[in-house]
């Protein structure tokens, strides 16, 4: 059946593009994770997905960095069909996930000895390339820590770390599940601002998964709503406030309106496929 | 509220030095009594021992005096110094072996479920045949001297060892590996990268299970059939009743014991201290 939803909005620029994807886990039988997901993402622009837990907002991300085969449908990223794992994307996780043998440094510079370009060149041009992990270090506030081990850290300033680990190698495209939902809301609305700038400065795609609708609506160009498990993109929002955006402005009555407005989109959503499987992680 | 009182500042600094400095003498008291502790418990036990089997009459053959162990390891120094140089260097030959098989086959079996479900079940009952049974075999295979010996140690020494790797491995976090698999990483990046290092503190902590398996089966095989060794010695000295000297046979062997325990927990100490916040590991 053709999906009629504002998600279709599929452009020539598309950077990633999903097309009727269905994705199904555990076998036949299985369950349905995704669900006739459509949705498109242009070059540098920043996407936010909300929805209810467990309406597979992380099996998205897996699907858009070829962790995870789609069960039926296309998956575009770059211009190509995504049958593996991609080498163009970073990835943070709710869990900063930092190797505790290796300290902050070596840490971020560890995507450098993986990832293709770089793998071969890191042993000649060492001293350059840490002199680009120490100054991501810098830009995000962790100048002096570069020795430390990730255990020695706040949480706060892992997830840092962590950041720093998924930009180092200049990814095309940003992946963020959830980065910043183990954190303390003043840690948090800190680390809003330092993804800001970070995405400022070099405008890669990014496409950030979260439950927290200020977030999204501080960061992103675009929200996009997913319905209840199985997911689809059932909505979406362009949120037009010029940036840099401060975080004074989550407090002011537009910003509220917005919010309350996909507040209500989720709910609706929800209640839409009557099964309102909230708790189903 | 004014503000500058905050700013007030604290009268008890002074204090808090000494007080600080009192700490750490605290502190390095209680590191050399735990230090000491050891030693001092070893010789309460031995006095204890001594004063046992004298108060009591009990005959040497059945008991012997730790002052008579002593003299008997003053007496035959020679021999004790030569065969118990042949266990450890039939013990380190199969240990060393161990190491090298336990690694590459725990590795193996950590990073690939194939052979984790293929070959797991196998080693568990090629693990579950007593060794000592296995020693006859090998000698009747290799003849009589070192090689049944250091098989023997082998034998009993690497099974920990693959099981620990291998679950240091299999266990890697997916999300850990989700992080190096979306960057383009292969397989082999992967176990090389976070699967090997992360599997580190369970391969020491099997090396030390190990260890004591490997001086076990050297020993038991020179019990069995070899003609030099601290289990030979211990054999040939019980058929002469000389107990004092099978003791001193079980005493060198404590210690060449504590001794590779020694070394493989200063190894662990420096290459993993990430694994222990910091914190030398007991």
């Amino acid at each position: 059946m053709p999906d009629s939803g504002p998600a279709r909005s599929a452009r020539q620029d598309a950077f990633v593009e999903l097309d009727g994807v269905e994705v199904l886990y555990g076998g036949d039988g299985g369950t349905l994770a995704l669900r006739d997901a459509s949705l498109s993402v242009a070059k540098g622009e920043f996407v936010a997905v909300v929805g209810p837990s467990g309406c597979g907002k992380s099996t998205l991300m897996r699907l858009v960095t070829g962790l995870w085969p789609a069960s039926d449908g296309n998956v575009i990223v770059a211009g190509r069909e995504v049958d593996g794992p991609l080498s163009i994307a970073g990835m943070a996780f709710q869990n900063p996930t930092l190797l505790p043998w290796r300290t902050v440094l070596d840490n971020v510079m560890l995507p450098l000895e993986v990832v293709v370009p770089h793998r071969g060149r890191l042993r000649r041009e060492r001293a350059a390339y840490e002199a680009q992990a120490r100054d991501l270090l810098s830009l995000v506030g962790l100048a002096g820590f570069e020795q430390r081990f990730p255990w020695q850290l706040s949480g706060g300033m892992q997830q840092r770390t962590s950041l720093c680990r998924a930009l180092i190698h200049q990814p095309a495209l940003l992946m963020l599940d959830e980065p910043f939902g183990a954190l303390d809301v003043f840690t948090r609305e800190e680390l809003w601002g330092v993804l800001q700038d970070l995405w400022l400065a070099r405008k890669p795609t990014v496409i950030l998964v979260t439950h927290d609708l200020r977030e999204a609506v501080y960061l992103a160009d675009r929200v996009l709503v997913m319905s209840a498990r199985p997911g689809r993109i059932v909505a979406e929002r362009r949120i037009d406030f010029a940036r840099p955006r401060r975080l004074a402005g989550t407090y002011a009555a537009e910003f509220q309106a917005v919010v309350q407005d996909l507040r209500d989109q989720i709910d609706e959503s929800r209640r839409g496929d009557g099964q309102g499987a909230g708790d189903a992680a | 509220m004014p503000r500058d009182e905050a700013v007030v500042p604290a009268p008890v600094r002074r204090n808090g030095s000494s007080r600080a400095a009192a700490l750490a003498a605290a502190a390095r008291r209680r590191r050399r009594l735990e230090a000491v502790l050891p030693w001092l418990l070893t010789l309460a036990a031995l006095a204890l021992w001594e004063v046992a089997v004298r108060g009591f009459a009990i005959p040497e053959f059945i008991l012997p005096k730790p002052s008579a162990i002593a003299a008997s390891m003053v007496k035959w120094w020679d021999p004790l110094l030569q065969n118990s140089w042949q266990t450890l260097m039939t013990t380190v030959v199969g240990f060393a072996a161990a190491i090298a098989f336990g690694l590459a086959l725990g590795t193996a079996i950590g990073s690939s479920s194939l052979l984790y479900r293929g070959l797991y079940p196998v080693l568990i009952a090629f693990n579950s045949v007593p060794k000592v049974a296995v020693v006859p075999i090998l000698v009747i295979w290799f003849g009589i001297g070192s090689v049944p010996a250091a098989i023997t140690a082998f034998l009993l020494s690497f099974f920990p060892i693959v099981v620990n790797v291998a679950t240091g491995i299999a266990t890697v976090e997916p999300e850990l590996s989700d992080v190096l698999r979306a960057l383009g990483a292969r397989p082999l990046d992967i176990v090389r990268k976070v699967g090997l290092p992360r599997a580190m503190p369970f391969f020491f902590a099997s090396l030390k299970v190990s260890i004591t398996s490997a001086f076990v089966g050297s020993i038991i095989a020179e019990t069995v059939g070899s003609n030099a060794g601290i289990g030979h010695l211990m054999i040939v000295a019980s058929s002469r009743f000389d107990v004092p000297l099978v003791f001193a046979g079980l005493v060198v062997t404590a210690v060449m014991g504590v001794a590779m325990y020694g070394g493989a927990q200063m190894v662990e100490n420096r290459t993993i201290g990430w694994a222990t916040r910091g914190m030398p590991a007991a």
